[in-house]
């Protein structure tokens, strides 16, 4: 790989062994993408806080420690710096500020505080969101990223028109103090463009549709950029949020160019870079149909213990729906709510009286992380139901409850009766 | 004994042989691999339950998660990893990945070893010189 003058001083420790290290894992990185050289970024998601399952038994060597073997892979311990490039952290181990999720966890509670602590000082701002984008970090067309959070990429990518790879822990470990990261993949403009055309053949309108597609596409593309005729209903923020969790969760979708909607996309014809298409898919009612039995596929029980909202985190606005559907009704004894928000949204959630009324109902506020990363979930539960397509892909594996995929109507109904009667209209 | 060999670019130098793991579906990290045991726990993966610990991976792929590298960088040090991968898509997802579990990993092949290697046969990586020597099991 060649580096520039600046770069090769850096590898070779004129900023000390933490950027020499940096660069030793960002040019091997580099060699193992193939890649041709390093591009400078100013915008970094990661995660540092070592408050998460499994990453926390080694929390006691201390966050320098921590810095090094999982956000350097250094074997050797260095000392972090100040970050270089403008840094966010992702999402965290635990709620360290909600006593419903933090039972029996005091110790996880403390290795989040310090590390937030240690690393806010380090120049780390603690977004402790997977959605950077909804709390003050929204990148500009073109801009060079490197970004964590596979939902945030995609957004980043095909929504922002911002340019990033499916980073890791270790390489935006490494870029948050070296201001740089491979050049490859969707750095390049030539990678951008769609490769497959989806033909949309049924509408697709509320966020479970957006849901069910992006869940079916991911598995029809994998990791290819597919385009899409015939949405015709303009998505918000919401859905493509949504949208872009199912796909790069059933899939490894990083980019997709929606004519009219997506910045990189003023037509059809220019998605494609004026080549055809390699390949055109149908998604039609069958399509549709099979992703929603596969995103159930883990459901047996029509019981539901726990019902849990925002993943990606939700909105202010979706904070605001899931108030009012609750408004005046009650909770099921047998069933628990969590919703989840970035922290700075649940300031606003609280001084426009969501949080108030989803509490009321018994349901709850929460911030920073969410089950599937924190695998902390209300005591004996069995079957949970979630609005997510993402959530309901990941958290029978990851902890073996069964999944109920549906609507936000559907999710709040399944709280206050405790039964599942959601299904595919 | 027939060997086949296969020449491809190194991802990561080393060498190592053992007994190939084949799947021909994308593989999740974070979220559909557990470190602690070193097996698939994807629902509906074909290798849901099996264990990569000490295989020689041969997979298209990464999918999912950006945590795949840290959940791989955990194996290695859980002592659950691969003893080498091969596969024939490049991400940064993979990439990282075999960076950071440290073991040799080759891609680019100059045929499909999905199309040539199959689970339980014994499998040579020689990753600094981009070879890959397989003996099959029914030889």
């Amino acid at each position: 790989m060649k580096l520039t003058d600046d770069e090769q001083k850096m590898l070779d420790g004129s900023e000390g062994p933490a950027v020499h290290r940096a660069m030793d894992l960002l040019v091997r990185y580099g060699e193992a993408l193939g890649a041709e050289r390093l591009v400078p970024v100013n915008n970094v998601c990661g995660t540092f806080v070592a408050a998460g399952p499994m990453i926390r038994e080694f929390a006691s060597k201390g966050n320098n420690a921590i810095f090094s073997e999982f956000n350097l892979d250094s074997s050797e311990q260095v000392e972090m710096l100040l970050v270089k490039a403008y840094t966010c952290h992702l999402v965290m181990g635990i709620d360290s500020k909600h006593p419903e999720m933090n039972q029996g966890l005091e110790e996880t509670v403390r290795i989040q505080k310090e590390g937030e602590k240690f690393f806010g000082a380090k120049g780390v701002n603690m977004l402790a969101t997977c959605t950077p984008y909804q709390v003050g970090n929204v990148p500009v067309m073109g801009e060079h990223c490197a970004w964590m959070e596979s939902s945030a990429v995609i957004y980043c990518n095909a929504v922002l028109g911002a340019r990033t790879n499916t980073e890791g822990r270790e390489s935006t470990g490494a870029a948050s103090i070296t201001g740089r990261i491979p050049y490859f993949g969707l750095h390049i403009p030539e990678n951008r463009i769609a490769t497959h055309l989806i033909d949309v053949k049924v509408p697709v309108d509320d966020m479970m549709d957006w849901g069910i597609l992006g869940y079916a596409i991911g598995e029809m593309v994998e990791e290819d950029i597919p385009a899409f005729r015939g949405l015709v209903a303009q998505p918000n923020m919401i859905k493509l949020k949504h949208f872009g969790a199912a796909a790069a969760s059933s899939g490894g979708v990083e980019m997709y160019h929606i004519p009219g909607v997506t910045p990189e996309t003023r037509s059809e014809e220019y998605a494609f870079g004026g080549r055809a298409p390699l390949m055109t898919l149908v998604y039609g009612e069958a399509e549709r149909r099979i992703a929603y039995e596969k995103l159930n596929s883990t459901a047996k029980s029509h019981d539901v213990d726990f019902i849990m909202l925002g993943c990606p985190h939700n909105s202010i606005e979706q904070v605001g729906l899931a108030a009012r559907l609750l408004e005046g009704k009650r909770l099921s004894a047998n069933t628990s709510l969590w919703v989840f928000t970035p922290r700075a949204l649940k300031e606003v959630a609280d001084r426009s009286g969501y949080t108030a009324l989803i509490e009321a109902a018994g349901g709850h506020v929460l911030t920073d992380t969410c089950p599937a990363i924190s695998r902390i979930m209300p005591k004996d539960t069995k079957v949970v139901a979630t609005d997510s397509a993402k959530q309901a892909h990941y958290l029978p594996a990851i902890t073996g409850v069964q999944a109920w995929f549906g609507s936000v109507a559907d999710c709040v109904a399944a709280a206050v009766s405790g039964r599942w009667h959601g299904g595919l209209r | 004994m027939s060997t086949i060999v296969l020449h491809g670019r190194k991802v990561v130098g080393g060498v190592s042989e053992g007994e190939a793991l084949v799947t021909r579906e994308t593989v999740s990290g974070w979220g559909g691999f557990d470190p602690r045991t070193g097996k698939v726990v994807e629902t509906r993966h074909e290798l849901c339950g099996i264990s990569l610990k000490d295989k020689i991976l041969v997979f298209p792929g990464a999918k999912g998660s950006s945590g795949w590298s840290q959940y791989f960088h955990l194996a290695r040090l859980a002592g659950t990893a691969p003893k080498a991968i091969l596969y024939n898509r490049t991400t940064t997802k993979v990439a990282l990945g075999a960076v950071v579990m440290r073991v040799p990993a080759v891609t680019d092949f100059d045929r499909d070893p999905l199309d040539i290697i199959e689970t339980g046969d014994w499998v040579k990586v020689d990753a600094d010189r981009g070879v890959v020597e397989i003996t099959k099991k029914s030889a």
